[in-house]
């Protein structure tokens, strides 16, 4: 059962990573590294499971915590962006360059 | 059922302490911007910074007069708290002391930095409104109110703590925890630049975005490298490496991934696109302060996981490592020589140092081990580098504020031209900074090159030593290019002003110079020390 899980786990951090690399909205862009977080929750539970130990789902609430605490300050940095320059674009942050 | 068993964690607080007054005083920062009136707030936030970090720092050195240095066969092998020292989450011992002290003393410095004034005509460098809308109105009453975010200091200090849990974490769960505390202020940080702020945001953004990539990216090899041990444990990590000997295909996948989002917070290529970027926008003394911290911080975090952790795994990572290493510098160098802005140029240069950095850590060499050799040990001479760096950058970036064109920092390397004639004492300075980067004797940097190179060696890498000089001679030129802007290029109309330093770049100034070059004269003492510090707790396979 826990190859099932990994495998699962493995397919939506794919997602994620995809989705971070060809997305172009700051947004979405930054669900995706949630998705990404989340698929290691998924495996740290299910390597918990696998182990018979509780300190993987131990980790999942500390993932949570630190994926909140990123959240607040990821999107305040994304909502003053888009004050500045009313676009959510990541292509449109092209004044640094070299 | 063992499953539900809770044991109560033993914490040996006297040896926590420096790293709990660090996190109390970021505590105690939030509480000030919260209630102090907000004039003389910044004063109060600098104050409290100097001298917390200051009583952190003097904790730290009485530890070591007390218990002396952190010597393996000196800490308590038995007794109370001898499970906690070594199968702990967050190990104390003589590297994680090491690095608190290069952690405490370069934030105290950049701290100073912060409170820079003068040089802005009576402002910070910091925005006076984050919030606001750049040449909006609200951006303009504000500056004329005189405002200014004095949350850095709260900011960096608990960049700092994250710093300090991320050089002393021995588990995997506290490596992520710490290495997100270590970045997420200092996204907010990266922003808050007072001039140019569009390009500041987009630095602050892409920072973000690529930062919390490589943390996702870090922590799916921990949740491989968890279900490979089933412990977040280094000692169980270590145990499970030496008992298999290798080729698991979840540690194999495990130790890639943390090595990609470790070598990302380094600034290592393949994943150093963010450095150029990320300095060039970031207030200066931010950027000045990120150069050192965030990069002693990685570096103590990574020795520990690749010593201690997955030390039995070395025949695995020393070449992949070798490799990035001299790619790092070769790229720093090449890219560096065609930019054009100086704090570009010192990024580039900071990431050629990312990558001298990692050829001792791929040598590995520790003198216990080796039992003869008198040479410094891996561990010991990446300190004396970071030092040596620390020095000359945190000196190099205090230099850059300074450089102005009609009241803004003038970055473009033309309006640096011929800068040395007309204000010498500064461009000397600036040079005596360079060339320590650039390893030329008498500099702190050619003995912290020296050591790096011979720890290397020792550790049986001869040929990636031998790289590693050749390359460092190309990167010379980096630096003579710059010295030979300021000081045999005629100025022009474009050339920039000096403008006069306070009290606060004086002192950061002052303490780097004599930094830089007693440690290049009289190198033997810091070594001695680092070298009796470089021990870790728990020395897995090396």
């Amino acid at each position: 059962m826990t190859s099932l899980y990994a495998v699962l786990a493995v397919i939506l951090f794919t997602i994620g990573l995809i989705g971070f690399l060809i997305r172009r909205n700051a947004l979405v862009v930054f669900m995706c590294v949630e998705l990404m977080l989340n698929a290691c929750n998924l495996l740290f539970v299910a390597f918990s499971s696998h182990h018979g130990v509780l300190d993987g789902q131990m980790a999942a609430f500390f993932v949570m915590v630190v994926a909140a605490a990123e959240v607040v300050i990821g999107l305040s940095i994304i909502v003053m962006i888009t004050r500045t320059r009313r676009s959510t674009s990541v292509d449109a942050e092209n004044v640094l360059k070299g | 059922m063992t499953l539900y068993e809770f044991s109560t964690p033993q914490l040996d607080y006297f040896l926590l302490t420096p790293f709990l007054i660090v996190l109390g005083v970021a505590c105690l920062g939030i509480l000030v911007e919260a209630f102090w009136p907000r004039k003389g707030r910044f004063l109060v936030q600098l104050i409290l910074g100097v001298l917390g970090l200051g009583c952190a720092l003097t904790v730290l050195v009485l530890h070591w007069g007390i218990s002396g240095l952190a010597d393996p066969s000196r800490m308590p092998a038995t007794g109370p708290y001898a499970d906690s020292m070594v199968s702990g989450t967050v190990m104390v011992d003589g590297p994680a002391q090491g690095f608190w002290l290069i952690l405490l003393g370069f934030a105290l410095i950049a701290i100073i930095g912060f409170a820079e004034r003068r040089i802005h005509s009576g402002a910070t460098a910091f925005t006076p409104s984050a919030a606001s809308v750049p040449g909006s109105h609200a951006e303009t009453e504000a500056t004329n109110e005189g405002l200014t975010h004095s949350e850095v200091f709260p900011l960096a200090i608990f960049a700092l703590a994250g710093g300090m849990l991320l050089v002393a974490a021995n588990d995997l769960l506290v490596l992520f925890v710490a290495i997100e505390i270590l970045s997420l202020p200092l996204y907010v940080m990266v922003g808050l630049a007072r001039y140019r702020r569009v390009v500041s945001q987009e630095a602050s953004l892409k920072y973000f975005l690529l930062g919390a990539m490589a943390s996702a990216v870090l922590l799916f090899g921990v949740a491989f490298l968890f279900g490979y041990a089933g412990s977040f444990n280094y000692t169980a990590l270590a145990g499970g490496v030496t008992f298999t000997a290798g080729g698991d295909a979840l540690l194999l996948v495990g130790l890639g991934l943390v090595l990609i989002g470790l070598l990302f917070k380094i600034g290592a290529v393949p994943f150093h696109s963010w450095v150029p970027d990320v300095y060039q926008g970031a207030p200066t003394p931010v950027t000045a302060f990120m150069s050192i911290v965030t990069k002693t911080a990685a570096v103590g975090g990574f020795l520990r996981l690749f010593y201690s952790g997955l030390g039995g795994m070395r025949w695995t990572w020393q070449p992949v490592l070798a490799g990035v290493g001299l790619l790092t510098i070769a790229v720093g160098v090449l890219l560096a020589i065609n930019q054009n802005d100086i704090k570009r140029v010192l990024a580039y240069s900071a990431i050629s140092h990312a990558g001298f950095i990692l050829i001792p850590l791929v040598g590995a060499s520790s003198t216990v081990a080796l039992g003869g050799l008198t040479g410094p040990s891996s561990v010991a001479s990446i300190m004396f580098y970071l030092i040596a760096y620390g020095f000359a950058a945190l000196g190099a970036f205090a230099i850059v504020t300074l450089v102005r064109t009609q009241g803004r920092e003038a970055t473009t390397l033309e309006a640096w031209a011929g800068l040395g004639r007309q204000h010498w004492l500064v461009s000397v300075i600036l040079m005596i900074f360079l060339l320590s980067m650039a390893g030329i004797p008498l500099t702190a940097g050619f003995v912290g090159k020296y050591v790096a190179f011979v720890s290397a060696w020792q550790g049986g890498f001869w040929w990636l030593a031998l790289a590693g000089v050749l390359l460092a001679v190309i990167a010379v030129y980096l630096y003579i290019r710059v010295i030979q802007v300021m000081f045999f290029r005629e100025a022009t109309d474009e050339t920039a002003e000096l403008a006069t330093p306070g009290v606060g770049t004086w002192i950061v100034l002052v303490i780097c110079l004599l930094g830089t070059l007693g440690f290049g004269l009289v190198p033997g003492p810091l070594l001695d020390l680092l070298q009796a510090v470089s021990q870790f707790l728990l020395p897995a396979a090396l």
